[in-house]
């Protein structure tokens, strides 16, 4: 019956919804934005067992004892039964209960920072929002790019994140969930893209003046082409060390795409370092950089 | 000597920013030549500017919440504007105005708007409901409702002097720190919330005490209408919440003025801290509108059903649940900041319990309907819309309390859908069946129903139609505060659709202005001459339309629940009134808490500004004024026996 239901409402939400558009979110084409989408196709189903039976008896209620319907049993006084009141504790609570059971299961299930279940070995992503840009460093290759994520299907993918910008929020809907980039700390996210395509990216917390055009693209792609992907970064003719991280890191708005054939050793490491070690970085939060 | 202020502080090249501001300074400007013009300044001097009366500190509450209304709703119709039309184009709205504007638009409607209208019906109602004669500090309700004003005033000031925060409507670091925000913007925003904040921190104190203390004989606490115990509650809420908003704030002053780094990234300050402080008030202040709303509706719903609450002790132990629950959820709002799956999972099925006391009010008010005679009148349509809107509204958050679910949905335009669809079809849907219901009470007549119908349909036709379409663009990846989008995302159409229903809401706004003139203009036909209108059952409705000043002529006595019901259910015909009149002790009114505002204003326009001998007048002038007033003996007088006599043979229901 579940089942039946949640096929039926994968289909009718969205179609009622969105006609004709991108299903975005509920149509996720990485494993673990499917589990989100399917959590939340599942909690909604739960709740409407309450919601629907509220919503009808509101409409039922006021229509069947409205005022000049004499038909109707009239109780003035009427204002308490042990029955319908420990209904009205009892059903609430079970459906909550059943709901906290879901809630706590799939919250470890899904935690951000835990490694996917994969034999594949995972692709690590450095990811660092900038004003107002994204630098995504491949630290096994070497390579970095801004605005842009090459990712090969079906390998895990973990983000390490953080910002040297204020707090924006690491997201790509048609992958899965988000989480806070933060300056000085880093936190962590795990996606897999299951299907080709390219995929829109962004930043989901308001970080100032560029924060609207501060996305970029992500693109699933098979193994191959994902090596030659690589090989075609390591033909750029820009590299990226403290000093042209610290051009890079200037305000911008709508910055192009952009590829890094080098990226300096442990450079994201540096970026949160710079802020909790006195003598890393200036005012403007660039890197001193000591001519020796 | 004036700071950071010069001349071009002024947007004078902004041309829909003058345009606003030339429209409220004419507004002001012709409103201070109709008073001079009658020559009311006097009057309202003493009646209103000095008042201590919780009725008029009530309505003035109201009133100011709803101008405030359509200064927020401005904003709003700006932000949907600027969205329905920019698909792969700027818009008519840059960014650094854009971002002013829905930081406006948010710290306007929450404390400018929700505040005022739950602060206000809480003052005229709770007194009346409690059988007293006024609140417990009668002089602070006055300096709280004047330095609520003063919070008012510095945020539509920045309109013309200055500009307003572009951080959103909790200001995080670092974004408001003084690095990303090197402006006056958030310097604004801090001094107009920390100021009205102190007003309404002080008005907690004062309902606290006035419901623990000032009940009438016979009123126990199990006895107490439900708007007074959701009334309790918001004040505790407020008591324990609202010094947490100060002193984040102060925090972030000191960052800001001072070169602290409690918040910065740097020298060792935490960002994820003011997240988690902020958030410590802002969940509880949800339900510090929301309770009072609750009440509103379990006073109409028994009123109109003819029938009493069902399950009330069901309802105050749900309220207090709510309460304490409150504080126990606030890391909702950022599961997506790297949290352990315990703590996010802890903070989620906490989040979700609150579900259970709420459906259980929810089912009370339907069962209350059940079996009841339900008379349809403007407070039960709001509420009858409230029931089936709300439920969506909670439907939503529990969604959103599931963390694996929120990753998706965090800071999306569902999260945006979901918090308008319970604040508006929760908090204002309720503040709009109290003011209907109540409004005779406050006035004497009644409200239009012809034009309040029409306003309520298009105000729930325009949510609908503003909000279910941003429920769906959150699920097809549209985050908030965007500016401009890309024409690909296919988000156009659905933003339209949502402009369209601001626009229903605009003209649910105007029926709803011209039901107050046409109310106003046919009040003789529409006189409330029983003090009783409604046929309802709690204490405020045993007095006249509008009450007295000292509102009740003999402290009334109860015996249980719904008083003045088993009353009438007693002496169908209300007896002669054979009592001798005594005299009643009464508080003289102050000018106190207006001057002191007024040096409060002074005080926090200079610190925006770094002002600092400006700054240094206004406390002085708050001590002095304080100090004078402590000192002050006659504060209070008897009203004669025989003027309550004469008043009372006035009364319509005695004649």
């Amino acid at each position: 019956m579940m089942k039946i239901a949640k096929k039926y409402l994968t289909w009718i939400i969205p179609l009622l919804f969105l006609a004709g558009c991108s299903l975005g979110v509920l149509d996720s084409k990485g494993q673990v934005g499917k589990e989100e989408g399917a959590l939340i196709i599942t909690a909604t189903l739960l709740m409407l067992i309450v919601v629907i039976p509220a919503i009808v008896m509101t409409f039922v209620f006021a229509w069947k004892y409205r005022e000049n319907n004499e038909k109707s049993t009239y109780a003035p006084d009427w204002a308490h039964s042990v029955k319908i009141e420990s209904f009205v504790w009892g059903v609430p609570f079970l459906i909550i209960l059943i709901l906290a059971i879901i809630t706590w299961r799939s919250t470890h299930q899904l935690d951000p920072y835990k490694p996917l279940d994969s034999d594949v070995e995972p692709i690590v992503i450095e990811v660092v929002a900038l004003d107002w840009k994204w630098l995504f460093i491949y630290p096994k290759y070497g390579i970095a790019t801004v605005n842009h994520i090459e990712m090969p299907i079906n390998v895990p993918i973990a983000f390490k994140i953080t910002s040297d910008a204020p707090m924006n929020s690491f997201f790509i809907p048609r992958l899965g969930g988000q989480i806070y980039a933060m300056s000085g700390m880093q936190t962590q996210l795990h996606l897999i893209a299951n299907e080709k395509g390219t995929f829109r990216g962004l930043s989901a917390n308001i970080s100032g003046q560029g924060f609207s055009d501060m996305t970029f693209t992500a693109t699933a792609t098979s193994d191959k082409d994902f090596k030659d992907w690589v090989n075609s970064v390591r033909q750029s003719q820009l590299r990226l060390d403290k000093v042209q991280y610290n051009k890079l890191s200037n305000k911008s708005e709508n910055h192009p795409i952009q590829y890094f054939s080098y990226v300096e050793p442990r450079l994201f490491e540096a970026v949160i370092e710079k802020y909790m070690m006195p003598g890393k970085q200036d005012a403007d939060r660039k890197f001193i950089i000591r001519q020796d | 000597m004036l700071g950071k202020l010069t001349w071009d502080s002024v947007p004078w090249d902004n041309g829909i920013v003058m345009g606003a501001v030339s429209f409220m300074a004419a507004v002001v400007i012709i409103l201070a030549l109709i008073v001079t013009r009658y020559g009311k300044w006097r009057y309202l001097w003493n009646e209103w500017f000095t008042t201590i009366d919780h009725k008029k500190i009530g309505i003035m509450y109201i009133l100011v919440g709803f101008v405030m209304m359509l200064r927020g709703f401005s904003d709003a119709i700006m932000m949907r504007s600027q969205l329905a039309i920019a698909a792969s184009a700027p818009g008519y709205l840059p960014p650094e105005h854009y971002d002013q504007v829905f930081t406006a638009h948010g710290v306007i409607m929450i404390f400018f708007v929700a505040m005022p209208l739950v602060i206000g019906l809480i003052n005229i109602v709770v007194p009346q409901q409690i059988g007293a004669r006024d609140v417990a500090f009668p002089f602070m309700n006055s300096l709280s409702f004047w330095l609520f004003v003063v919070g008012m005033a510095l945020v539509n000031m920045s309109l013309a002097i200055g500009d307003f925060a572009r951080t959103g409507w909790l200001a995080y670091p670092p974004l408001s720190g003084i690095a990303n925000s090197p402006g006056v913007g958030v310097d604004y925003y801090i001094w107009s919330l920390q100021i009205a904040g102190i007003g309404t921190l002080m008005t907690g104190i004062n309902f606290f005490v006035t419901i623990m203390k000032m009940r009438c004989p016979g009123m126990t606490l199990m006895r107490m209408p439900i708007f007074t115990w959701t009334a309790l509650c918001t004040n505790i809420l407020i008591i324990a919440a609202f010094p947490v908003l100060t002193v984040t704030l102060a925090l972030l002053t000191l960052d800001r003025y001072l070169g602290f780094h409690f918040f910065t990234a740097t020298a060792g300050g935490d960002q994820m801290m003011y997240v988690n402080l902020i958030w410590i008030w802002g969940h509880p202040e949800v339900y510090i509108l929301i309770l009072p709303a609750f009440g509103v509706f379990s006073e109409v719903v028994p009123t109109f059903s003819r029938k009493k609450l069902f399950g009330y002790t069901s309802m105050v132990y749900a309220t207090g649940v709510i309460t304490i629950l409150s504080f126990s959820v606030w890391l909702h709002h950022f599961f997506t900041m790297g949290s352990g799956a315990n703590v996010n999972a802890f903070f989620g099925i906490a989040t979700m319990v609150i579900a259970i006391p709420t459906g259980v009010k929810i089912f009370n008010w339907l069962f209350t309907i059940y079996r009841g005679r339900l008379q349809i009148s403007l407070p039960i349509m709001w509420t009858l819309a409230f029931l089936s809107t709300f439920t969506i509204g909670g439907m939503t958050g529990v969604l959103l309390s599931v963390p694996g679910a929120d990753f998706l949905l965090h800071n999306s335009l569902f999260l945006i859908a979901h918090f308008h669809n319970v604040i508006i079809g929760g908090v204002v849907f309720g503040m709009f069946a109290g003011y209907s219901y109540w409004f005779p009470k406050s006035f004497g007549f009644m409200l239009d129903e012809k034009w309040g119908k029409r306003g309520f349909w298009l105000w729930v036709i325009g949510f609908y139609l503003a909000f279910m379409p941003l429920y769906a663009l959150g699920f097809m990846g549209m985050t908030r505060r965007l500016n401009h989008y890309d024409i690909d995302t296919g988000w156009q159409p659905l933003l339209m659709v949502a402009m369209a229903g601001a626009v229903s809401i605009f003209l649910g706004i105007v029926c709803q202005i011209i039901q107050l003139y046409v109310s106003i203009r046919d009040r003789d036909l529409n006189r409330d001459l029983t003090g009783d209108p409604w046929n309802a059952r709690t204490l405020e409705w045993s007095t006249s339309s509008p009450p007295a000043l000292y509102n009740f002529p003999f402290t009334p006595v109860v015996d249980g629940i719904d008083a003045f019901w088993a009353e009438k259910q007693k002496n169908p015909v209300r007896p002669k009134e054979t009592r001798p009149y005594v005299d009643i002790h009464m508080p003289r009114n102050t000018g106190a808490g207006f001057i002191m505002s007024a040096f409060a204003l002074f005080f926090g326009f200079a610190m925006i500004w770094h002002i600092w001998w400006l700054a240094c007048v206004g406390v002085l002038g708050i001590l002095f004024t304080f100090i004078h007033r402590s000192f002050e003996t006659d504060v209070d007088y008897y009203i004669p026996a025989a003027e309550i006599e004469a008043t009372e043979k006035l009364r319509s229901y005695n004649v």
